[in-house]
């Protein structure tokens, strides 16, 4: 709700005390070791274990004060005017990358985060990342659609009765978010979900446009809520919110549609400007043990890179296809990479169109 | 903070962020952060465009049926609690200001649990649904050709009708205090006069309440409306697909789009609407106090 511009005056504030920190310390520990024992922890909602952060804790005695946004936007426009004091953030990956280009990020001390062994190799490397020199994976997962059982026939598992019918009508939720609604669009016609052409991005504005009567709601990562309280039957959303739902509710199923769609990775990064950087590496290193990991996993039950932990779990989290899918679906999702900033303004006025129509 | 003099407030919280936001209108997006203030006139020449000035459009639109429906409403409201023995009046008017109490996000969120399909309006008409199809069977009737088959929720959220009812919701308040201050202070002796006179209750209420609430409906309109114009929660938590307020355009840029410099150009065209308005308000009391004095 903060629209304002960030105060240069804070930013000023955080960097004097930044070299106050430094001015003060003495010995080789360097200025970590004149840290608070507090971290700030930005994070979404209901994304972190039921006591995890109380454990690291008890464990370090650092107290953990965390604060929620509710997307990425949110995320990057906080910390677009200078870090107004976060230590630790969750951007996704095509987030992370823009934040790493605009250098709001701070490289990683490897060193400090012994636990790095423990994730699976095939996260180790990441586009968005190479390296991993600015992020560790927190948890990754996909886009599908959420149904009510008893109102769809079979299983939904294709973009079709989100964007190209009317058998739902009325009963249909599409993610309020530009980008998404127009890479899942370019999905269902069969294009490259990174297609950046402007006249294939207008296909998919005119296709919405034309299903437009039929959509009950852009939902604000609200759709879960829509679906349980039975507004609609089906909503595009993220895997595991539909999950967390189907957990309350035998009568709602998740598919990730037959054309592919968005693979995504949250990655925990530590904001330029941090003022507890020692903490939040600390935090990290807590978060990537094998079994606080298991902990986190097993309660927000999205899919965790952390091979160690996933080994600690059991077969209703391993074997849950709604969190790690088969491979031959896996196999059409694509991950989103940054496009610059005309891009941007190509999904907003498409969104803006399509909204006004 | 007491001892900090009002100039300094005012330009530390007011005139300072909004001559940034001014200086940002004519900036140049640089990159993913930057923004080189170039004097452009790029940002306001594409909100000139038609897809913009449509959505204002739509803008000044919802935010004119609220405000007629407010006033539509509050009207009896006002003149409710004016009449009103003064022992009550004071909790009359705490109710009207009571929702300021809670949060406007907190009051939206509860209007989507009223409004939605499983919501208790819904669970109201369908109790009505119910006991009239009894009661068609009992009489012999056959209720599916009058009434249908089955109860069908009616369609409350998530449409422009929504938008509207929320609006009008949280913007109440506005309408009533500045009506109520205005009938209170009306003289009542001029309606004993007009209705000893032969008069209707009616037309009293035409030619003798209303001119003399004239300064009051005048305020309230312009307190209603200059919000409503506005609102961005409202349309995106109540409307449906084409229930986009100006405000949301506004929003995405400084979200989203990561476009401030046209955020900043929107913002501003917003505002000077508003300071046209109130110009044409001071206008418009200057020439009514010149009436009432010639």
């Amino acid at each position: 709700m903060n629209k304002f511009p960030p105060m240069m005056r804070r930013r000023s504030f955080l960097l004097g005390m930044g070299a106050a920190a430094a001015g003060l310390s003495i010995g080789p520990k360097g200025a970590f070791a004149m840290e608070d024992p507090t971290i700030n922890f930005y994070n979404w909602d209901t994304y972190i274990g039921e006591t995890t952060l109380e454990d690291f804790e008890s464990l370090t005695g650092i107290s953990v004060k965390l604060d929620l946004f509710a997307d990425n936007d949110e995320l990057f426009a906080k910390l677009k005017g200078g870090n107004p004091g976060y230590d630790l953030i969750v951007p996704t990956n095509d987030y992370t990358e823009r934040m790493v280009e605009a250098g709001m990020l701070q490289k990683l001390d490897h060193g400090m985060i012994p636990n790095m062994a423990n994730i699976d190799q095939a996260f180790l490397d990441p586009l968005h990342d190479p390296g991993r020199q600015y992020s560790m994976p927190y948890m990754w997962g996909t886009i599908g659609i959420g149904y009510r059982k008893s109102a769809v026939d079979g299983v939904p598992d294709s973009w079709k009765w989100l964007y190209d019918s009317d058998k739902y009508s009325g009963k249909v939720a599409l993610l309020a978010d530009g980008q998404t609604i127009i890479q899942m669009g370019l999905k269902y016609m069969g294009e490259a979900l990174n297609e950046s052409d402007p006249a294939k991005i207008k296909m998919v504005e005119e296709m919405v446009i034309r299903q437009k009567p039929h959509i009950k709601a852009f939902a604000d990562d609200n759709g879960q809520d829509l679906l349980a309280a039975g507004d609609v039957d089906l909503a595009m959303e993220w895997n595991g919110d539909i999950l967390q739902l189907m957990d309350e509710d035998d009568d709602i199923g998740y598919a990730v549609p037959k054309e592919g769609g968005l693979l995504w990775e949250d990655s925990l990064c530590i904001p330029a400007g941090a003022p507890h950087p020692m903490n939040a590496h600390k935090l990290i290193n807590y978060i990537l043990d094998a079994e606080a990991g298991a902990l986190i996993a097993d309660y927000i039950q999205y899919a965790t890179p952390n091979a160690a932990a996933k080994a600690l779990m059991d077969s209703s989290y391993t074997g849950n296809p709604g969190i790690f899918p088969p491979p031959e679906v896996i196999e059409k999702l694509e991950v989103s990479v940054y496009k610059g900033e005309e891009y941007q303004r190509l999904i907003d006025e498409a969104l803006t169109r399509i909204q006004a129509a | 903070m007491l001892g900090v003099p009002p100039g300094i407030w005012l330009t530390v919280f007011f005139i300072i962020p909004l001559s940034l936001i001014w200086l940002f209108s004519f900036g140049d997006k640089q990159g993913l952060v930057d923004i080189e203030l170039t004097w452009t006139m790029a940002n306001y020449a594409r909100a000139m465009d038609p897809l913009y000035l449509q959505i204002f459009l739509k803008s000044f639109w919802f935010a004119g049926i609220t405000t007629l429906v407010c006033l539509l409403v509050a009207f009896p409201i006002a003149i409710a609690i004016t009449f009103s023995p003064a022992r009550i009046r004071p909790i009359l008017l705490l109710l009207v200001i009571l929702p300021f109490w809670t949060n406007l996000l907190i009051r939206t969120y509860a209007l989507i649990a009223v409004l939605r399909t499983k919501g208790y309006v819904n669970f109201g008409l369908e109790y009505l649904w119910d006991g009239l199809n009894a009661t068609l069977m009992f009489f012999g009737m056959d209720p599916s050709g009058l009434i249908g088959e089955r109860f069908t929720p009616a369609p409350l959220l998530y449409n422009n009708f929504a938008v509207v009812f929320g609006l009008v919701y949280v913007h109440l308040p506005f309408m009533v205090l500045p009506l109520y201050a205005s009938l209170d202070r009306m003289d009542r002796s001029y309606l004993e006069a007009s209705l000893d006179l032969g008069a209707t209750q009616f037309r009293t209420f035409l030619s003798i309440t209303v001119p003399l609430a004239m300064p009051g409906i005048i305020s309230g309109v312009i307190i209603t409306f200059i919000p409503a114009l506005g609102s961005f929660l409202t349309p995106d938590l109540l409307g449906g697909t084409d229930s986009q307020m100006i405000a949301n355009v506004i929003e995405r840029q400084f979200k989203s789009a990561n476009d401030w410099p046209f955020g900043s150009a929107l913002s501003f065209i917003l505002m000077y609407i508003t300071f046209f308005v109130l110009a044409a308000r001071a206008l418009f009391s200057r020439q009514g106090s010149a009436m009432e004095a010639s």
